[in-house]
Formats: C-alpha cells, sequence, structure tokens
C-alpha cells in the first residue's frame, strides 16, 4: 500500500503501512522450535530444576507433541486440541507450583494459551460463603485465568465429603464445564498430596476422566536436596566454608528421619536459619574488619548448633 | 425516520456499521485489555437515547487477560436476554480518566420498533416535543418478544 490512507494537515511525512514480513511455514520440528523458541525454555527447566526425571520426561512429550501438532496443521491435518488439564501430585517442596510456572511459558511459546500468565488458586478464591456466592466466584476467578494457565492448589479441598451441602461440588461443577467445553481457552493444573488427590478423583470421577495428564512429582533424594541447597545460596550470594557442604549433608540426613520434612522447603528454611546463625555469630565480633569472603562464609558450627543435632542420632 | 433509513438503532461504536461478528467483537475486546479497560456487559429493553444507565449483566470484569472471559459473560447474557439490546463497556480507571471509553452494541432485538415523534400542546398554540420508544407501550418483558 504506497498510497497513504489519510493525510493529517500540515503534516509533510506521508502515511506508509508498515511492513510486516510473512513468517514462512515451519517445515521441520527445528523450525518450530527456532520460531517458538521453547527449547531455551525446556533447556532452563532441565537446568534449573533438580531431580524430577519422570516430570521433565512428560513435560518434554507433550511439548513433542505440540510441536508434531503445529507441523500437522500446516499440512491440513487438523486434530482435535489435545486436551492438557494436568494434575500435579507429590510432597509437600517438591516443586509443583514452579513446575506449573514453567508449564505456562512453554504453552505459551507453543502457542497452545494465548496470553501465558499464571492464575494462582485455592478453595477460599473458588467457593463462596453463601448461597449464590459460589458461582460468581468460580465464574470470575476462571475469567481472569482466560487465555492462561488455573492452578489450583490443594485441590482436594474443594470437595468436602463430610458436609453434603457444601459449596465446592457447585464450583467443582462449573470448573468442569468449562474445562470440557473452552479447552482452547484455559488449561487448568490442579495440585494436591497423592493420597488425598486419590480420594478427591474417586469422588469426582468426571474430574479424573477430564484431566489428561497425572504427573506425580518423587521426593528428592539425599543428593539432590544438597544440590539443592548449593543453588539456593549461590543465588544469594553465599557459600559453605570447607567442610560446611558435608556438615549440612549430616544435617539433612538427620532431618530426613524427622516427621514433617518438606523437601525443598524444608531445606530453604533450614538454609535461612543457618544463615540467622552466621549473622549473629558476625555480630558478636564487633571489632573484627569483615571483608565480603567472610559476610558469604557459612560456617560448619553455625550448622552444627541445629537443635536436629541433639535430638536425632543417625 | 430521515436520519436512520435502516431502522436500527445508532447508538455507541460501530452502529452505522452491519453487526459485528463474534472474531471482530473479540478483537475489540482485546484491544481494550491490552489498554487495561475493565469490561462490562449490560442490557436493556428500553433503548431510549436519555437512558443512560442500562441494567448490568453481572459485575465489571478487572484484571482479565484475555478477550475469551469477557465472550464467555456476553454469551451468558444473550442466552439469557436473546431479544434484548447488550451492549458492551470499557472502563478505563487511568487516574484522572475514570470513564468509559468505549462502548458498542453487540446484540439487538430481531425486530427494532424505533422511536415516535410525541407533541405537548402547551400555553396556548406553543408545542413541545419529545422522542417516544414505541417499545415502552408494552410492559417490560414483553416489549421484544
Amino acid at each position: 500500500m504506497s498510497q497513504p490512507l489519510y493525510v493529517i494537515p500540515g503534516s509533510t511525512t506521508a502515511i506508509t503501512a508498515p511492513m510486516v514480513p510473512e513468517a514462512s511455514p515451519a517445515r521441520t520440528v527445528g523450525e518450530v522450535l527456532a520460531q517458538s523458541q521453547v527449547e531455551s525454555v525446556l533447556d532452563e527447566l532441565g537446568r534449573d530444576l533438580v531431580g524430577l526425571v519422570p516430570v521433565k520426561q512428560r513435560i518434554a512429550d507433550i511439548a513433542a507433541l505440540l510441536v508434531i501438532d503445529r507441523l500437522r496443521a500446516q499440512h491440513g491435518l487438523q486434530a482435535q486440541a489435545p486436551s492438557l488439564h494436568m494434575c500435579f501430585t507429590g510432597n509437600p517442596g517438591t516443586g509443583k507450583t514452579t513446575v506449573a510456572l514453567r508449564m505456562a511459558q512453554i504453552l505459551h511459546r507453543l502457542g497452545y494459551v494465548r496470553k501465558g500468565h499464571v492464575v494462582s488458586v485455592t478453595r477460599d478464591d473458588l467457593v463462596g460463603q453463601y448461597i449464590g456466592h459460589t458461582a460468581p466466584k468460580t465464574k470470575e476467578v476462571l475469567k481472569k485465568a482466560m487465555g492462561g494457565v488455573l492452578f489450583i492448589d490443594e485441590a482436594y479441598y474443594l470437595y468436602r465429603p463430610e458436609n453434603e451441602r457444601d459449596y465446592g461440588q457447585e464450583a467443582i461443577e462449573i470448573l468442569l464445564q468449562v474445562m470440557e467445553n473452552q479447552r482452547d481457552d484455559l488449561v487448568v493444573i490442579l495440585a494436591g498430596y497423592k493420597d488425598r488427590m486419590d480420594t478427591f478423583f474417586q469422588s469426582n470421577p468426571g474430574m479424573r476422566s477430564r484431566i489428561a495428564h497425572h504427573l506425580d512429582f518423587p521426593d528428592y533424594s539425599r543428593d539432590e536436596l544438597l544440590l539443592i541447597g548449593d543453588r539456593m545460596l549461590a543465588e544469594s550470594h553465599y557459600h559453605f566454608a570447607p567442610g560446611a557442604r558435608d556438615t549440612f549433608d549430616a544435617y539433612l540426613q538427620r532431618r530426613l528421619q524427622q516427621p514433617h520434612f518438606a523437601n525443598a522447603r524444608s531445606v530453604r528454611n533450614a538454609l535461612d536459619r543457618i544463615r540467622l546463625r552466621q549473622a549473629s555469630r558476625l555480630y558478636s565480633e564487633r571489632d573484627r574488619v569483615l571483608d565480603a569472603q567472610a559476610l558469604s562464609t557459612l560456617d560448619a558450627s553455625d550448622i552444627l548448633a541445629s537443635r536436629v543435632f541433639n535430638e536425632v542420632q543417625p | 425516520m430521515m436520519t436512520n433509513p435502516t431502522g436500527r438503532l445508532t447508538q455507541g461504536q460501530f452502529s452505522f456499521l452491519p453487526d459485528l461478528t463474534d472474531p471482530e467483537i473479540t478483537a475489540q475486546i482485546q484491544y481494550g485489555l491490552d489498554k487495561g479497560y475493565a469490561w462490562s456487559v449490560e442490557y436493556t429493553d428500553d433503548p431510549h437515547p436519555r437512558n443512560t444507565y442500562w441494567e448490568m449483566y453481572g459485575m465489571p470484569m478487572f484484571d482479565l487477560q484475555d478477550a475469551a472471559g469477557v465472550m464467555m459473560e456476553l454469551q451468558a447474557c444473550r442466552q439469557t436476554f436473546p431479544q434484548h439490546y447488550i451492549r458492551l463497556m470499557a472502563f478505563d480507571s487511568t487516574r484522572g480518566v475514570e470513564t468509559i471509553t468505549m462502548s458498542f452494541i453487540v446484540n439487538r432485538p430481531a425486530t427494532e420498533h424505533g422511536f415516535g415523534l410525541a407533541r405537548q400542546e402547551v400555553h396556548g398554540r406553543s408545542m413541545r416535543y419529545t422522542v417516544h420508544s414505541y417499545a415502552t407501550d408494552k410492559p417490560e418483558a414483553e416489549r421484544y418478544t
């Protein structure tokens, strides 16, 4: 279009329509990957997240399916959009929320969801307090999540079998309806502990059948927890003094035997407490000149002060 | 009507154009959302030009990212009121603006009755004129059946 559509009085420059380069249709998997830049997210996922091998494998499979679907679409081989609703089960601190955020990124890059934002909700955000309150509340959340990912944490709380007048059932029904009819617009990810999700699905078979991907997040091994600890420290510019890493390993060994161990979350909390002890150790040395090295080193003594060492024998 | 030969209600944006299709409406909604507007759905069966405030269908929708959410609400409203006028409005909450910035009709009754001119004699031979909507001769909910 060389002719301007209209000219603003007084302006000298002619209006030129912006030239949009026509994207050539991708023909190989490599071209789709290059166009969508999904590989960088997958690489990041592999690099940043320790362990979780079965989860990574499943995500790679899903990404492969979506790439092949894109190629098929260019040959007119239309397939029904795959159902991508997922269920993440696993113990606390195994990275369910983190993976959900990455999942949204991957789906967005592949053009499966339009916006790629994550709306994270719990029972309180979906279920109302009185009759007629639940439906608008659930719908509002669904509308906010359109074009992205709806992440329902601890989804089993939605269904309370002990109270037959509980409004959670209403929320589940609306959710099911939208999951079925608007799967192009929205991906729902449920998350929760394995055993309680299983009972939840038993009482809601409709929910189970509408969720295509059930991903189980395994617990981390001690080596993986150590690696996670290393990364957390590196992120906040700390490091272990020589020998302190072995002490931390010994700490983890004891902590694993205690109840309520929450994987990566417990590691984070332990590191936070170690930082507190390091700070008060340095604080007590009033006249010492502290350089960057001293300020960022965690000593074995900081770790050994934990009460875990008194309570549990290896 | 001389000024409106097609006999269609002309209020808001795009009202002299043929009815917008759903993809076109979606594109308009997305444009508004990208600008940070909050959309709301309203309906009425009394389309008098001075009837500024129509009935709200649900709350205004803040914090949306994608047009599909608004379209969902619009479809629900169309299902409930297939023979009403329905319009979408975009509210700009920018400080100092704080007003409706977009508004257009997305649903019309099958036949639009239009308006007549009502005359009233006052003070001898003086005349007063007003616009009267034929639809409002009938009671509410029976106007466009």
